[in-house]
């Protein structure tokens, strides 16, 4: 293990560039700590998120050597193995400045994607009683777990190419509520992620599914919602 | 809601309707395509042992209606399934939208599908 | 946009393989539906267009095109199994299947076209 990363953080807005830094190594070292260490020692005036700190909350996601990432989970050892560490702001999103991206877009195309819970019971109704083993409730809980840190996000070509599309976290989003039996705005949703901003924008790159610190796949969601939205016109559904 | 509203509305679901189908279609040409792709590739490595004369080809598929046929289905669903896959790369790639890139697909299916029928009908009749 | 580090793992070069061969596929049909247009006036003028295929740079754009061919039939038989089929997370060993099959067409061409 070497004494010192070399770390290179971006600085500035859409328009910057990489700045040096010499950072002690420490055992069990993570990458967030690095951006922290740089912050508080070297450069006050660096902006970067966090809250967290436990892979909980999904706000200190950023580019680590080329490859998006949770940086509170991601322990130095396992990423810069020479002891060279790149930190750059999220892919595809508008640079605030430094390591902060504005995430207005990310989730506004989840409310695009209606992934808002629409009930069709009351409080005064029984508690809905979803069997864990159905088809639909086992399909939700893969797809649930999403943190919303935006690492798919950044990881997707087809965000790049198609700033309309929706992305993988808004459309992993509405598959959940696709299989959520209390549900009572299938229609509407299905057709909220269908066509050329929605799933079928989708080519199967898979990089949300390679990068997801939560081991999701959206790809899989995003699967599943084609072939729903192609049944549902067929049908005459939507 | 207002009226632009709900004709907005409409209209947005007619384009993600005509969307799901162009997706639908691009699966379904692309499963007519890897069978004749496989007959396809069968006759190529059986029919190139040797040279390639023409007295050869027009020999197997000359008259053959069922080759005509083959043939045939072969080329459409090649137009089709090019089409929209150039639509996708149009749109990602070239930063095509709207009239201009439906306009292009279209030509471009058209005139595959205009050169592969004067094909087939070439070797067949 | 994201950068080529993080472009690298096995579904990113299946979809390359599948958007380049296809655009490939493309732009050689209408060369392949006019070579074969020629037999409309006769059997002599399609073996005048077939000359060509001796010509080794030209045997060798075949083998090219078959592997390209074969690797867009493969790369779309994947796609099909991970849209169409339930998840089983097999996604690696389908592109790597893909991968091997397409190879194989094209090395069985080429040995009969040299």
């Amino acid at each position: 293990m070497a004494a010192t990363l070399q770390v290179r953080v971006w600085r500035g807005g859409a328009e910057g560039a990489f700045r040096g830094y010499e950072v002690p190594r420490r055992e069990s070292q993570t990458v967030l700590d690095v951006v922290t260490y740089i912050q508080r020692r070297l450069d006050p005036a660096l902006a970067y998120r966090f809250a967290c700190r436990v892979g909980m909350c999904g706000s200190c996601a950023m580019t680590v050597n080329g490859k998006a990432r949770w940086t509170c989970r991601t322990h130095v050892s396992k990423v810069a193995a020479d002891g060279v560490l790149e930190i750059a702001p999220l892919a595809n999103l508008p640079v605030i400045r430094d390591l902060v991206t504005d995430m207005r877009e990310f989730f506004d195309k989840w409310a695009r994607a209606k992934g808002e819970f629409v009930p069709t019971a009351t409080r005064r109704d029984p508690p809905a009683a979803v069997r864990p083993a159905t088809a639909a409730r086992r399909a939700a809980d893969a797809a649930i777990e999403c943190i919303g840190c935006g690492v798919c996000y950044a990881s997707c070509d087809v965000v790049a190419w198609n700033r309309d599309y929706l992305g993988p976290a808004a459309l992993n989003r509405a598959w959940t509520l696709v299989n959520d039996v209390r549900d009572g705005a299938l229609a509407a949703r299905l057709a909220a992620v269908a066509g050329d901003a929605g799933c079928h924008a989708c080519h199967t790159q898979m990089g949300c599914a390679e990068r997801c610190p939560k081991q999701l796949v959206p790809t899989a969601s995003i699967a599943g919602l084609k072939r729903a939205v192609g049944r549902a016109v067929l049908r005459g559904e939507i | 809601m207002s009226g632009d509203g709900m004709r907005g509305d409409a209209a947005t679901l007619r384009a993600v309707r005509a969307q799901t189908m162009l997706w639908l279609a691009q699966r379904a040409s692309a499963a007519v395509l890897a069978l004749c792709v496989l007959v396809h590739l069968a006759t190529m490595i059986y029919a190139v042992r040797g040279g390639l004369p023409a007295a050869e080809i027009l020999g197997r598929t000359r008259g053959s209606a069922a080759w005509g046929a083959f043939y045939a289905v072969f080329v459409l669903a090649a137009a089709l399934h090019a089409g929209i896959g150039l639509r996708a790369i149009a749109t990602e790639w070239l930063g095509l939208r709207g009239k201009a890139r439906e306009a292009l697909v279209a030509a471009v299916a058209l005139a595959l599908a205009a050169l592969g029928l004067r094909a087939v009908w070439a070797v067949v009749a | 946009m994201i950068g080529w580090r993080a472009r690298n793992h096995p579904a990113y070069w299946a979809f390359l393989v599948h958007r380049l061969s296809g655009i490939a596929l493309a732009l050689f049909l209408p060369a392949h539906f006019l070579v074969l247009g020629q037999a409309l006036r006769g059997e002599a003028a399609l073996d005048g267009a077939l000359r060509w295929t001796e010509v080794p740079l030209v045997k060798a754009a075949e083998v090219a095109l078959v592997l390209l061919l074969a690797a867009h039939l493969a790369g779309g038989l994947r796609i099909l199994a991970l849209e169409l089929l339930a998840w089983r997370g097999w996604q690696k060993s389908l592109a790597a299947l893909a991968a091997g099959a397409a190879v194989a067409v094209g090395v069985t061409f080429a040995l009969g076209v040299f």
